[in-house]
């Protein structure tokens, strides 16, 4: 038991760190999705100010939708470079666990979506004078969390529009009410870390949070692969 | 020739619940005859349910026993849940107008709840739309109902905390009809109504089963004919 779940994790770092090198040595894609994701928060000031007190308040819910729709981009992008010269046949040909490659994709996810994720809560502090110095660690948490979310969903669902015909409207539209749960919790304890929670919440959202992730890291590894198998 | 029967029974039997949800029951003493809309509605929310539940279900079979008759059934209850869920919508909203003073009330859970529902079911179908391979797309509707099926109960929970972690239950809230101090004809009309329509639904069931079965049979002629034909052109 204890050596396999060892050579799953193994084999889930090797894949988490096969996209991290392709990243690193292509790069554009991350540094697309980051400044789309800045370029979100730019418009929602526009759309909202510029009146600061409005602006401050909205940044909460202005910063996780900026991190989910750049998010939709960042988990895409990570399927779409497997299909580039049929890489993902190969990855289903491995005789390891789906659970394992599962892991692995959503594990490279996870490390664009935490980049993500706190270079989004930097520039909305920025852009939305919040001061997020003052709650760093409930923040950072919450991104950990959000990230992890985003990832263990966007991975499952981008695992299977990514060979649709229109996989631009489908994954958004599959991913997103699905991911309705997370952007409430992630909003929630984003304004009551902010507020020095003063109704005592921020921890019942943060539990939130760790359910659902929970859950869909569950739902989606042991449904990946069926996905992979159907190629 | 059964299924006619249903179907006449189910349409006598909705018929008559409605003409005495409009004529026999009294009108509510607060809500007036706006409360009148409340049967339809909560038995569409609960067949919408129903319906997710069943294509949940029915996709996890098909994961299991890789039948097409499981996925037919997957199929006809998700077009059948979000009829419902959509009159379910439109039946609260029509019920909301003249109660709260608005068509949509972002303090209501389950109103919420139930447009995140249609949105996770419309995707549903259109993904199905999108695949050609009845395999393939068995596969992957499977998959997308089961974790629309998971993602429901969360949803709830997170939109009940969301409205507020420390507000009681909102007012006029149609949950209130049932409590048990409700008049007897109150409680009666909304069970019959139940009834008339899961057997309305149970009938549409069959009827879009039959008709997902037939159109799985035509693709499957279509693909041998296409089979046929290009190996007649290759013999030639």
């Amino acid at each position: 038991m204890m050596t396999t779940l060892r050579t799953e994790a193994r084999i889930a770092l090797a894949v988490a760190r096969k996209d991290a090198l392709a990243e690193l040595r292509g790069r554009q894609a991350t540094v697309s999705t980051l400044f789309f994701a800045a370029v979100v928060l730019l418009l929602f000031g526009f759309a909202l100010g510029p009146d600061a007190a409005r602006l401050a308040a909205a940044a909460p819910g202005m910063l996780w939708l900026a991190v989910v729709f750049a998010g939709i981009l960042a988990v895409n992008r990570l399927h779409l470079l497997e299909t580039d010269d049929g890489a993902l046949e190969h990855l289903a040909l491995y005789p390891v666990s789906r659970r394992a490659i599962y892991a692995g994709k959503a594990l490279g996810g996870f490390a664009v979506m935490l980049l993500l994720g706190v270079v989004v809560l930097g520039a909305a502090g920025v852009l939305f004078a919040v001061d997020v110095t003052a709650a760093l660690p409930p923040l950072l948490a919450t991104v950990v969390l959000g990230a992890a979310g985003v990832a263990a969903v966007g991975t499952f669902y981008a695992g299977m529009t990514v060979r649709l015909r229109a996989r631009e409207v489908m994954l958004p539209l599959l991913m997103l009410p699905v991911l309705a749960p997370l952007l409430l919790g992630a909003v929630k304890a984003t304004s009551a870390a902010l507020a020095g929670d003063p109704f005592d919440e921020l921890g019942a959202w943060l539990q939130l949070l760790v359910a659902f992730d929970i859950i869909m890291i569950v739902a989606g590894a042991a449904t990946y692969g069926y996905l992979l198998e159907d190629g | 020739m059964k299924t006619r029967v249903l179907g006449l029974v189910a349409l006598v039997a909705v018929v008559t619940v409605t003409l005495v949800a409009l004529f026999v029951v009294p009108p509510d003493r607060n809500q007036g005859d706006a409360q009148r809309i409340m049967y339809p509605h909560v038995a569409s929310a609960w067949l919408a349910y129903l319906s997710f539940g069943v294509t949940a279900l029915a996709g996890i079979g098909w994961l299991w026993k890789r039948d097409l008759r499981l996925d037919a059934v997957a199929h006809a209850a998700a077009e059948i849940g979000v009829m419902f869920t959509a009159f379910a919508i439109w039946g609260g909203m029509m019920w909301g107008r003249p109660i709260w003073g608005v068509f949509w009330q972002w303090e209501d859970p389950r109103l919420t709840t139930t447009a995140l529902l249609l949105a996770l079911y419309v995707g549903y179908l259109l993904l199905r739309r999108l695949t050609d391979d009845p395999e393939r797309r068995a596969t992957r509707a499977a998959i997308v109902g089961i974790v629309a099926a998971i993602d429901i109960p969360i949803v709830h929970f997170s939109v009940e905390w969301w409205r507020g972690l420390h507000q009681t239950a909102t007012i006029g809230s149609p949950d209130r009809v049932l409590n048990p101090a409700a008049p007897g004809i109150f409680v009666g009309t909304l069970l019959g109504t139940l009834g008339a329509f899961t057997a309305a639904w149970l009938y549409l069931m069959i009827r879009r089963y039959q008709l997902a079965c037939a159109e799985l049979a035509r693709e499957e002629a279509r693909r041998v004919d296409l089979l046929m034909s290009a190996r007649a052109a290759a013999v030639r």
